[in-house]
């Protein structure tokens, strides 16, 4: 009846694992708690699990790559708090919850903080950025989400009933196979990816044909803003390399469930095989990660040093080589197999050639900020950060391009560190550079500035600390996933890399302190215009928050900057002579229900429960057959209601917060203010 | 009234450029899945030799058997295609008629490979024998169960067409239905020409 | 804290060893004697050159894309800064070709150098020396070593021993999990795979200790998978010899079942002999075309597991 699954499974054999347990399950039922206190479960059934608009869709995936980000953060803090300490010792962690910790870490940062926040991101505005009312799949855009949330949903479940996977994130066989790994935490993690990269690679069609098709009047590919480059690129990249990820999860699945034999040590496995489809998965992967956050990078220098991006077209052609390129590399993540000279040679120069567009990107941005005005936002104090820290990433990347350098650096701390080096400042920095720069479109109000500031600073200083000694530890010869050690050299740096945790610890409490703060503070920091930092890219064309709709009128782009330029030519906050109907599409709870099922699908084969596979699987189909044959989807917004929203808007606006590039004057000490205009 | 044919009108409109993304949107999926494919050949190629002790390809491929399913399935490309020109001259009775002969064909396409399978799996060559079963399973058995949503789908435009007749969306739905079902025609011929041809040669 | 020796002595890299002397300022005690920075055998020590020598060639584009940025930032800040103002400057075909062709001919640098150095420190190619190879195959076990040497006909587990003086050849198989095996101070890793052979080829400058590791995380015997790898000089050897050649126990196929078994923290064990062809053996294993066994051996260890 219920499989393999018993009383045993809840983690009574540690305190540790026992408390994180009770963590996770305190802190659903605090939630619960607390949506029912506030009566409040109707207007978020009604309002956000079930909304398709791709604003709300994109808030409630940043919600849950913030909430991931906690518990992936805890995870790495464990780490280092147990290796600081296990010189000749078991630590305060046994081996097993060691390992199932850094596999956790690794698999949630990238799949359930890294991935969901960018996805966030680009849901909120990049229908914004090219003048779209929404995307091109609104419901679909509902079913990636919830499939993201059920992949989420399983990694935090395996914290409580049963064990995670001890096979780190990329889980290799033959380790990860049944005979090294027979309980169910390799299986957690498999349908934890197979369920979200399901979703990933729906998001991935539905924003290349959101781009594609549904761009405004004028808006060419060469005038599309940089962080919408970004994500045709990676949405291309992602319908490319997710169905690598997917048929590879399913081969170990296959292995594991039903005893087949693709990498099994002897019966005619390989094991090599699975090594080289997750990494042409997983190359590109990383650029999915890295170029949405340049191309936040792009709109915040810009917008910051009050002028035009220097270089647009090359910013351009750089982000589309990266993305051709990130598919000729993958075996520099195995160069240590054993392949001949010619091959590792190949793929050490094709890594390098990475190197001269992402260089090219770095001094692009760099010439943004020659001879401009920078304000010292947070976003764009993150973008400094990021430019300073990201060219000693990619140093050391391009040292572990060089196969005969691989050798004496691979599994090391130094690649640890060197990939830290490339994702805290590369991705994270560039997303909560984003958080920053949108989260008065997202919400209406600004957020605090001097706890961003504050938030930076910790996490900068908290990277430094954490990871320079990594990259000397390598140097010294220390492994990575080491549950203990007995080299009393490397302690004073391990302890160094865990006060640099604790840092970045300050830094997340920072941003949650923000966070708090602003909302708070939330009347005083509104934004009236919709533009509050005089920015530059149609996104800011719209209220903040913005209507259902975004755009009333369909604007005419003209610029690379459109909304820069409609500033300029006086047609921006122009109310049109006349407002049309607008179709709408309707909510639907079946994005809710199928991500639901989903979940339900992966914890059932986790368990080997065999009629509720077959049930959540029936309902799934259900579910899109209803979807299939319903051809009463959207519904229509009358012009009335649209002119009464329109108007609301306007009115609130006085010349005086209208801004005017043109007539630029360094005024005001903070950096949030808006820059009076021309009044 | 007249508000509500405006109304109409827009939701048509709207509906029109929203079918033309689907239809684009469709296309990326083929190429996804055709990804997937790929790599489940690639995995194909590189185990294929790895028999273990268990039965080689030339064992458990019976190239008659493998015609009669080529047959089926290039047939029921071939009444789906009559089904889509059928839907262009708007005869909803032969579009059904037609979906019919499809649809009969598939099934027929995977009772064959029932019977195929089951067979392999009775002498001792499942999936669990060796890296070059599981390969072949996986490969071929992914091909079938695309199939096997095929005629679900089937299934469910032939209702369609009844109940709805040949509106707008329910064309467009049928239409991608016939990519997805010409896509699986040409993966299996991949799979004739990769998997079985070389394997009894 | 003292710079080694082995690095002033190469005239050509005097300005690395500047380099590193900074780095010594910069991360104190410990790093003096780390192994990838002052390795003990040629092979390393052309790895770690090549890492400096990329290193170095890097910073023409590094430095200055860091500076630069920091000059910037402090130049054009909005309060306070000095710099001009040219809100619609955006293009200008100078820069771009510079900053297109500087890094790219940077790579073709380096890419010469990966070509070259990549055949030239192939794993797999054998070391020239005046003296004659040194052979060695060493199984990844859980979570152990187990070395072979052909050419005495002993066994060692968690200690590796070789003459100094001759280049040291090691076949490489894993009869469980992916491992890789490393010597940090002689040289790079390669993979331990089980049905495959991969192949190390190191040499050792003198006689010394090293210590070497399975990198690959393997499980939860991981953290204690190394051993101590004894170069020693021909008296050393031959006592060492003798030593093993006293010990009573042997490696023959029932023993090592035994020893197959999970095991953290292995004792240094020696084996005055081993079971013919044992490396062999353990390869077929995992082969894909199993036949008859021609020996009882053979069918213990290639069955043992199933």
């Amino acid at each position: 009846m219920l499989g393999r699954l018993t009383i045993e499974a809840i983690p009574l054999y540690s305190w540790v694992a026992m408390g994180g347990a009770a963590v996770t399950v305190c802190g659903g039922l605090a939630v619960f708690l607390l949506i029912t206190y506030l009566r409040a479960w109707k207007v978020l059934w009604t309002d956000w699990l079930t909304s398709v608009d791709h604003k709300k869709i994109g808030i409630m995936y940043v919600v849950l790559a913030l909430v991931m980000l906690v518990r992936g953060f805890v995870d790495a803090l464990m780490m280092r708090a147990q290796q600081a300490i296990a010189l000749n010792s078991e630590g305060y962690l046994p081996p097993e919850h060691f390992e199932q910790i850094f596999s956790s870490h690794g698999t949630i940062m990238i799949f359930f903080v890294a991935m969901p926040f960018l996805t966030g991101l680009i849901n909120i505005i990049v229908p914004q950025q090219i003048g779209a009312r929404d995307v091109a799949f609104p419901f679909l855009n509902s079913v990636s989400l919830w499939l993201t949330a059920a992949g989420a949903g399983l990694v935090l479940v395996s914290l409580v009933v049963g064990k995670f996977s001890t096979a780190g994130w990329t889980g290799y066989p033959p380790y990860s196979g049944v005979e090294f790994s027979p309980g169910v935490g390799v299986d957690y993690w498999l349908w934890a990816l197979i369920v979200s990269g399901v979703g990933s690679t729906a998001s991935g069609i539905n924003f290349i044909v959101t781009i594609v098709k549904n761009r405004c009047p004028g808006m060419t590919y060469m005038r599309m803003p940089l962080f919408t480059w970004t994500a045709l690129c990676i949405s291309v990249l992602i319908a490319f390399a997710f169905p690598a990820l997917t048929v590879v999860a399913a081969q170990l699945t296959l292995d594991r469930t039903l005893g087949f034999h693709f990498f099994t040590n002897g019966d005619g496995g390989n094991m090599m095989l699975f090594a080289n489809l997750i990494w042409i998965w997983g190359h590109p992967e990383v650029y999915i990660l890295i170029l949405p956050a340049f191309g936040i990078f792009s709109e915040v220098v810009a917008t910051f040093s009050r002028k035009r991006l220097f270089g647009y077209k090359s910013l351009v052609y750089a982000t589309a080589c990266i993305a051709i390129l990130s598919f000729t590399v993958w075996l520099h993540h195995f160069f240590t197999m054993g392949s001949s000279a010619n091959v590792n040679a190949v793929f050490g120069i094709a890594t390098m050639i990475i190197a001269v567009p992402t260089g090219v990107k770095i001094f692009d941005w760099m010439f943004t900020m020659y001879r401009g005005r920078i304000e010292f936002h947070p976003s764009m104090v993150y973008t400094i950060g990021f430019m300073v820290t990201f060219v000693i990433g990619g140093v050391t990347g391009v040292l572990l391009a060089l196969p005969p350098a691989d050798y004496l650096m691979h599994n090391s701390t130094f690649l640890v560190a060197h990939f830290h080096n490339m994702l805290i400042p590369g991705a994270l920095f560039g997303y909560f550079a984003g958080l920053n720069y949108w989260f008065p479109k997202a919400f209406g109000f600004k957020l605090d500035a001097k706890w961003g500031i504050r938030s930076f600073w910790f996490w900068f200083i908290g990277f430094y600390l954490a990871f320079m000694p990594l990259y000397v530890l390598g140097f010294m010869g220390m492994s990575r996933r080491m549950e203990h050690y007995a080299d009393p050299n490397w302690q004073p740096y391990l302890i160094v890399a865990a006060l640099g945790a604790l840092c970045i610890l300050c830094g997340i409490i920072c941003i949650g302190v923000q966070l708090y703060v602003s909302a708070k503070n939330w009347g005083s920091a509104r934004d009236v215009t919709g533009d509050p930092w005089n920015g530059r890219t149609l996104d800011w064309a719209t209220s903040s928050p913005p209507a259902p709709y975004n755009f009333a009128v369909l604007p005419e782009v003209r610029d690379v900057d459109a909304f820069h330029d409609m500033k300029i030519h006086g047609t921006a906050y122009r109310p049109p002579a006349h407002y049309e109907d607008i179709v709408m599409p309707r909510k639907s709870g079946l994005g809710p229900v199928i991500g639901a099922m989903a979940f339900v699908l992966g914890f059932a084969f986790v368990w080997y429960i065999w009629w509720l596979v077959a049930l959540s699987l029936v309902l799934i189909l259900i579910c899109i057959g209803i979807r299939a044959c319903d051809d009463d989807t959207d519904f229509v917004m009358p012009a009335a209601e649209v002119a009464r929203i329109e108007a609301a808007h306007l009115a609130q606006i006085t010349p005086v917060d209208m801004h005017d590039m043109r007539d630029f004057e360094p005024r005001g000490a903070a950096s949030g203010t808006p820059l009076a205009g021309r009044a | 009234m007249s508000e509500t044919t405006m109304n109409e009108d827009l939701l048509e409109h709207e509906e029109r450029k929203s079918l033309e993304s689907r239809e684009f949107g469709f296309w990326v999926y083929l190429m996804t899945d055709a990804i997937i494919f790929a790599l489940l050949f690639a995995s194909y190629v590189v185990l294929s030799k790895n028999s273990a002790a268990g039965p080689t390809s030339k064992d458990v491929f019976d190239l008659s058997h493998t015609a009669g399913e080529t047959a089926l399935l290039l047939f029921s490309s071939l009444t789906f295609g009559l089904a889509t020109i059928a839907m262009s001259l708007g005869q909803t009775g032969r579009v059904v008629q037609w979906l019919f002969v499809t649809l009969a064909l598939g099934l027929g396409f995977l009772a064959m490979e029932m019977i195929e399978f089951s067979g392999m799996i009775g002498q001792g060559a499942g999936p669990e024998t060796s890296g070059f079963l599981s390969a072949f399973f996986t490969l071929v058995g992914t091909h079938g169960l695309h199939v096997a949503f095929g005629v679900i789908g089937i299934c469910v435009m032939i209702g369609q067409v009844l109940v709805k007749g040949l509106t707008i969306p329910v064309r467009s739905r049928l239409f991608r239905l016939g990519l997805f079902w010409h896509f699986l025609d040409i993966v299996w011929i991949g799979i004739f020409s990769v998997v079985y041809l070389p394997g009894v040669m | 804290m003292t710079i080694p020796r082995s690095i002033l002595k190469n005239s050509n890299h005097f300005w690395m060893a500047g380099l590193l002397g900074v780095c010594l300022l910069l991360q104190g005690c410990g790093v003096s004697d780390a192994p990838i920075l002052s390795p003990k055998g040629p092979v390393a020590l052309a790895e770690r050159n090549l890492l400096f020598t990329a290193f170095a060639v890097m910073m023409i584009v590094a430095i200055p894309a860091i500076v630069l940025t920091l000059y910037f930032v402090w130049r054009y800040r909005r309060d306070g800064g000095k710099g001009a103002y040219t809100p619609d400057w955006d293009s200008s075909w100078k820069i771009e070709s510079v900053v297109w062709l500087v890094p790219a001919a940077i790579i073709v640098v380096l890419g010469t150098l990966v070509w070259q150095s990549t055949h030239r420190l192939d794993p797999y190619k054998e070391l020239v020396s005046d003296k004659p190879v040194f052979r060695v195959q060493a199984v990844a076990l859980d979570w152990k070593w187990l070395f072979l040497y052909p050419e005495l006909g002993v066994a060692s587990v968690n200690e590796l021993a070789f003459p100094a003086d001759r280049p040291l050849s090691i076949e490489i198989t894993s009869d469980t999990v992916m491992n890789s095996l490393m010597i940090p101070a002689l040289g790079g890793q390669i993979y331990a795979m089980a049905g495959m052979r991969s192949e190390l080829n190191l040499l050792a400058d003198e006689p010394g200790v090293f210590m070497g590791r399975n990198t690959m995380y393997s499980g939860d015997g991981f953290a204690d998978q190394h051993f101590k790898a004894h170069a020693l000089s021909g008296d050393g050897f031959s006592s060492w010899k003798d030593k093993v050649a006293e010990e009573t126990a042997k490696l023959d196929a029932e023993t090592y079942l035994q020893l197959h078994k999970q095991s953290t923290a292995n004792p240094v064990t020696y084996y005055s002999a081993y079971e013919t062809d044992l490396f062999n053996l353990i390869l077929r294993k995992y082969s894909p075309i199993v036949g008859p066994y021609e020996s009882k051996a053979a069918e213990l260890i290639c069955r043992g597991a199933a």
